[in-house]
């Protein structure tokens, strides 16, 4: 086994370094309700870790965890070896951890690019006062911050409707302007929830590389959740399965494949 | 002009021309392209500088004179740059179609031997590869865009930047190289070799020489006027000889300024954005304008419509008139002012046509309705015909003499001649020098005396002296009694009107003519909606009586303008049927490209073309059809054959009152 400082090379060449995030023995119920039980996983820098399970295995739960929605009641969250301490979702965006939604959130009457503009919030210290008067600072970074947008348009091909509001979009599309919004706070971990939920298979197709490229590129990791085994299995380094709120898998996508658990969560076997 | 001087004081290849532009306008714009959501911009030195650098590292490569060098890429100014940075190392560029399939790559890239290939990005990479055992003397690869490529060998493959880079380090050792390579190049040398479409065959590549590009670039740079401040927008397939002339023979004469769009999905707003005085486009793309403009005046108010209406019919009453400089009344003219204004004027901003002074277009018939459309505007929209072979032009129309029907005068320098059968030939400075390594091709071709075969039907239009191109030559046959039988000609007449997309006309050998009618199901369906006709399938559609009644009003209206002239009045419709389902290319009525194929069209449906000559009224046929899953199935129909009205030739002066 791995230390966690050990870093390793992938089969394609990309690097994978030690341990950015780690949750120990993470436990979140809503009242009497446990959607997460006792799990513990840890995510290395330059990886694309999947969290798969059934539906209501807890997927988004942990992935609320990670993103500071929740708070769990019980375990700890280490990121980049500190103990996290609870916090609410800005200050973690803060720290380099950036999100998309299940049900794309994005502001529909906005522009595109407004929309992804959005996303530069934390890295933009001008004063309401200098925003107001377009001054200085406000100018400057207004300038780099769109800069840096541009490059992400570029990137994600979608150019043709940087000034198209959101809500005449198309939804394939749509999931790919919150990509970009995500990308724009320069993350240094990307959580991505089912992002391919309800795409065609082009367009999932489509995603795939981009979320590859994304992680190529700008070596960011990369932490999803998704339904589609087949995207899975080809876009991940290792993958977490969950059932019921507890893991019952992780590992390479190979080993996952073969684990007896994994196969009787998904075909289904009966409960006791 | 004079026609004896050898060119053009020693400006005989296109990086001698890049020097000139230097030295005289360096600090003037050459090239724009938007990336990041803004125009970047290089001048005449900076392009300069950035051809050199590249020119150095392919000498640093190895590229030797003679070499063909691919390029595989969308519009993007890297690419221009690196036509003229292979020129200036002796090298020939050989631009490709981007789009093509890996196997038409291999093709190409294994016919000419090409050693080296200048490519955009991680597709155009992996086609590359694919293909790459199949390419004996292939070496090196170079590519703009890195993305996705990190991981890949780069033993063979190098990033365009950094070979600029090693260019640039090894500046002392190569310049004397590059100098002596550049020095070398004259009016003889090849300029760039470009691959013919091959609609006929495997693609042939053209060869054309500095002085076929340089010659016709001057020759039609002073015809038009252009001049430096122009801005031309390119966003045609490198590939296509019309896009390296305009955006490199043209763009190096004149120092006009090159455009190029962000990506190909955004050709629209950003040619808006740039508004070109120069440009050119095929007829599909001023239609689809057209067609966009009409929908979105459909969704306007009610007053907005009327006014739009009411200046438009006077628009096209004297639009035309006051662009060919012609007298028109002064009310008249005060109107249309007041109309560029209101309606013309916004309506050009929105197209991205307000700042043209030449415009053209060519490939294939314009309409009438869809060319006076724009000229009406004030839009300088002009005909060109031409080829590959040609350097693009054979004839163009010259201000003032613009006409739907004819595509022109001879270009400066070109001589044209009919032979009996109607072939167009013509003989000028841009006749390509050879086919690459098809001596017998070119030997078909072209004659010991440069005279070029088209391959078009045509006929010098005799009031006018423009030409007129009718067809195919080898589509174009007799009717019994000995006149001309253009089958396209008219069948272009019909495609004109939107309720009908295609038209076959039968009549080689007959005695008279008749023609098989495809309407447009979107024209004439959304026509039946909105006149409350109720229909379930295409058949129904086609075989509805109204639908007749209008198909045979436009059949009618065409005998009318094929008559009136004496050479092709024999092609009038007599007879013609709709029929019962679409001509397609699943069922190999039609190529891809959506051309029909005539004699499988009569082959298969012999039954009809037989009732339409016995003089039948109804005619019960069954057709089989492939699904587009692959699956047989077949129609059965009963059609209507109706008579068409047809002005009587020998009279048709009387009759065209």
């Amino acid at each position: 086994m791995l230390d966690a400082s050990d870093s390793y090379v992938t089969e394609d060449g990309r690097t994978i370094g030690g341990v950015v995030m780690e949750m120990k023995n993470i436990t979140l119920r809503f009242g009497g309700v446990v959607a997460i039980k006792d799990i513990s996983f840890d995510i290395r820098q330059g990886e694309i870790r999947a969290i798969i399970g059934p539906n209501g295995a807890g997927k988004s739960s942990m992935l609320n965890v990670i993103s500071g929605f929740y708070n769990p009641q019980e375990g700890q969250v280490f990121y980049k070896g500190k103990l996290r301490p609870s916090m609410r979702p800005y200050q973690v965006a803060r720290q380099g951890i950036a999100r998309t939604f299940q049900n794309i959130a994005l502001f529909e009457g906005m522009t595109v690019l407004d929309n992804i503009m959005t996303g530069r919030l934390h890295h933009s210290k001008a004063n309401l006062f200098e925003q107001a008067f377009w001054k200085g600072r406000a100018e400057r970074e207004e300038v780099a911050n769109r800069e840096v947008v541009e490059k992400i348009i570029d990137f994600l091909e979608i150019q043709t409707i940087r000034k198209t509001p959101v809500g005449r979009l198309p939804y394939g599309l749509k999931k790919r302007v919150e990509l970009a919004r995500a990308l724009a706070a320069e993350p240094s971990i990307l959580l991505l929830d089912e992002p391919m939920a309800g795409m065609n298979v082009e367009e999932k197709e489509d995603m795939s590389r981009f979320i590859l490229d994304v992680n190529d590129e700008f070596g960011t990791t990369i932490a999803l959740i998704e339904h589609d085994m087949g995207v899975v299995m080809d876009l991940s380094d290792r993958v977490v399965v969950m059932d019921y709120g507890k893991k019952i898998g992780d590992g390479t996508p190979d080993e996952v494949r073969n684990n007896q658990d994994v196969i009787d969560a998904y075909l289904g076997v009966a409960h006791d | 002009m004079n026609k004896s001087s050898p060119a053009t004081d020693g400006l005989v290849s296109i990086p001698a021309l890049l020097k000139r532009n230097v030295k005289t306008f360096g600090a003037k714009t050459a090239y724009r392209e938007k990336e990041f959501g803004i125009w970047q911009t290089w001048t005449w030195a900076e392009a300069a500088q950035e051809i050199e650098e590249l020119a150095l590292g392919l000498l640093n490569l190895g590229v030797a004179e003679g070499d063909f060098v691919a390029i595989i890429g969308r519009n993007r100014p890297y690419f221009y740059w690196a036509m003229v940075s292979i020129q200036s190392v002796g090298a020939i560029p050989v631009p490709m179609y981007q789009d093509s399939a890996a196997e038409e790559l291999a093709h190409v890239l294994s016919n000419c031997g090409a050693k080296y290939a200048i490519v955009d990005d991680q597709e155009q990479v992996d086609k590359v590869i694919e293909v790459r055992d199949q390419l004996n003397d292939f070496e090196h690869m170079i590519y703009v865009d890195p993305r996705g490529l990190r991981k890949y060998d780069h033993s063979k493959l190098h990033e365009y930047s950094h070979v600029q880079a090693q260019g640039r380090a090894a500046q002392e050792e190569f310049l004397p190289e590059l100098e002596r390579r550049q020095a070398k190049l004259d009016f003889d040398s090849t300029c760039v070799m470009l691959y013919t479409s091959g609609t006929t065959g495997k693609p042939k590549g053209v060869v054309l020489s500095n002085r076929n590009i340089i010659k016709s670039a001057q020759n039609t740079s002073e015809f038009d006027g252009l001049r430096k401040d122009d801005e031309v927008f390119a966003y045609l397939p490198m590939a296509w000889v019309g896009d390296f002339i305009f955006s490199i023979g043209q763009a190096y004469w004149t120092g006009l300024t090159v455009n190029c769009p962000e990506s190909a999905a955004t050709v629209s707003s950003d040619l808006r954005e740039i508004g070109p005085t120069y440009f050119f486009a095929p007829p599909a793309v001023f239609e689809k304008h057209l067609t966009e403009v009409m929908i979105r005046m459909e969704d306007a108010g009610a007053f907005k419509r009327w006014l739009f209406r009411r200046y438009m019919d006077h628009a096209k009453k004297v639009g035309p008139a006051i662009l060919d400089g012609k007298p028109v009344n002064a009310m008249d003219k005060l109107k249309y002012k007041l109309g560029e204004l209101f309606i013309y004027g916004p309506l050009k901003n929105t197209l991205g046509l307000s700042r043209i002074r030449v415009g053209y277009t060519a490939g294939e018939a314009i309409g009438p309705e869809l060319f006076d459309f724009y000229r009406s505007l004030g839009i300088n929209l002009k005909q060109l015909y031409g080829q590959t072979e040609a350097s693009v032009f054979i004839t163009l129309q010259p201000d003032g003499e613009v006409r739907a029907d004819t595509v022109g005068v001879p270009a400066p320098e070109v001589e044209l001649r009919i032979d009996d059968s109607g072939e167009i030939f013509y003989r000028s400075p841009g006749v390509f020098v050879e086919y690459f390594n098809n001596p017998d091709s070119t030997a078909s071709t072209k004659d010991a005396e440069g005279w070029v075969a088209t391959g078009d039907a045509g006929f010098i239009d005799e009031a006018s002296g423009h030409l007129r191109i009718i067809d195919r030559v080898k589509d174009v046959g007799k009717l019994a009694d000995g006149s001309m039988f253009a089958p396209k000609y008219v069948e272009n007449k019909l495609k004109f009107y939107p309720d009908i997309l295609e038209a076959v006309l039968f009549g080689n050998g007959m005695d008279r003519c008749v023609a098989f009618i495809n309407i447009d199901l979107t024209a004439v369906g959304n026509w039946a909606e909105r006149n409350n006709i109720a229909y379930a399938s295409y058949q129904e559609l086609a075989g509805h009586p109204r639908v007749l009644d209008t198909i045979q009003s436009h059949v009618e209206a065409v005998n009318r303008s094929v008559a009136e002239d004496p050479m092709l009045s024999g092609c009038q419709i007599h007879r013609f049927l709709v029929l019962h389902k679409e001509l397609d290319a699943d069922d190999g009525e039609m190529t891809r490209t959506r051309k029909v194929r005539r004699k499988i069209v009569e082959e298969k449906f012999s039954d009809l073309v037989t009732a339409l000559y016995d003089g039948s009224d109804e005619i019960t046929t069954e057709t089989e059809v492939t699904y587009e899953d692959g699956r047989k199935g077949s129609i059965r129909a009963t059609l209507d054959l109706r008579d068409a009205e047809v002005v009587p030739t020998f009279q048709h002066k009387v009759a065209a009152e």
